[in-house]
């Protein structure tokens, strides 16, 4: 037997429907400023061995802006995805499962060392 | 609440017979402090309009049947309390599936999906009786338990956009059974399953929205078990390119 359903149609502003689903949004948004700083890398690798276009690059108004606008956008995609690594890296030891926080809270530390070594290096 | 207030709820109607589109109908049931929303459409199916449709079975959150949406959120109606809302409680269907009926959707593509991904233990070797049981440590019960809670409720599909946006996904209860069953000791059907779970309709299409593990009633967590089949997926990748010869983990 066939019957007529009804297909309810997606809401164009889903993702206005919860506070996680903005929050998820936004997460996806901060990647077009990851890809931006990516690009500024790639940039500043090219003039790596000219250390006057180096710098200039690094310290022209564009950059400065750009660095400025992209940094907490950055900042909160890489905040939001250490969070989520538990999810993604689940461990046991024995029995029991690793901590959560454990897993994420090795990311910080890895992110806080490595950093800590470029700056150590860039100095 | 006092014991003779009352409550109302608007309803989700849709008879395919009658209805070129769905309508909402109110209506007043009694309140009382340890009902949940499907006493109160139960009250409504006994006392006020028998024409009600909507399916429910155990009342104690194991079957997985009386999934609805209640004020916009997917709920096992027998564990939403009434006492938990104010004002109007809007009852509707799952939403990203098909409506038959009032509340009743028709879930053909989650069971199409299931066996796509082959939800069941496949042993890695087929023994007689006579060898006994599939014995299994209690570390390895626990790579894969959580993921054997899953009551097939829907609630996951009807809180995730992707599938909403793409129906073509496999969707999240589907591959954590499939995940259930990759991790599971005993069975020996990873490489069958994964031609479905890391094709571009399974893991990779999903972003990771994480709203499959907020609505989980039992605490799969599906998100999570999605990320760890990509990882596993990927790991595999590598070592068969990086190893053609040699033998894909396990």
């Amino acid at each position: 037997m066939t019957t007529k359903e009804y297909h309810r149609p997606m809401p164009a502003l889903w993702w206005l429907h919860n506070s996680q689903l903005i929050l998820f949004m936004i997460r996806e948004l901060t990647s077009v400023f990851v890809a931006g700083y990516a690009v500024f890398l790639i940039v500043l690798i090219s003039k790596v061995n000219d250390d006057r276009a180096f710098k200039e690059t690094l310290h022209c108004p564009t950059a400065l802006v750009f660095q400025i606008i992209a940094l907490p956008f950055v900042l909160f995609h890489s905040v939001t995805w250490f969070n989520l690594t538990p999810k993604a890296i689940v461990l046991f030891r024995g029995e029991e499962r690793v901590n959560p926080l454990m897993i994420a809270g090795g990311h910080y530390v890895l992110w806080v060392l490595v950093s800590g070594l470029i700056l150590l290096v860039a100095v | 609440m006092m014991a003779n207030q009352t409550i109302s709820l608007e309803v989700f109607r849709y008879h395919p017979e009658t209805d070129e589109k769905p309508r909402y109908q109110t209506y007043q049931v009694p309140f009382h402090e340890d009902w949940v929303v499907l006493d109160a459409l139960n009250y409504i199916k006994d006392q006020v309009d028998g024409t009600l449709t909507y399916r429910w079975s155990c009342r104690m959150g194991v079957c997985g049947s009386c999934g609805m949406m209640v004020n916009g959120d997917p709920k096992l109606t027998c564990a939403a309390f009434l006492k938990s809302y104010s004002g109007p409680i809007r009852v509707e269907p799952l939403t990203n599936f098909p409506v038959i009926r009032d509340l009743v959707i028709n879930f053909d593509d989650f069971l199409h999906k299931l066996k796509e991904v082959k939800a069941w233990m496949i042993p890695k070797e087929e023994r007689p009786l006579a060898q006994g049981e599939y014995l299994q440590t209690p570390a390895e019960l626990a790579q894969f338990k959580q993921y054997s809670m899953c009551i097939n409720c829907m609630l996951c599909y009807a809180a995730c956009p992707v599938y909403g946006l793409e129906p073509k996904f496999l969707g999240p209860a589907a591959i954590a059974l499939a995940q259930r069953y990759n991790l599971d000791s005993r069975d020996g059907a990873k490489d069958e399953r994964a031609e479905i779970v890391s094709s571009s309709e399974g893991i990779w299409e999903c972003t990771f929205v994480g709203e499959c593990t907020r609505v989980c009633p039992k605490h799969v967590d599906p998100a999570g078990a999605i990320q760890q089949a990509k990882v596993i997926n990927t790991q595999d990748w590598w070592l068969a390119f990086l190893m053609p010869w040699g033998k894909k983990s396990s």
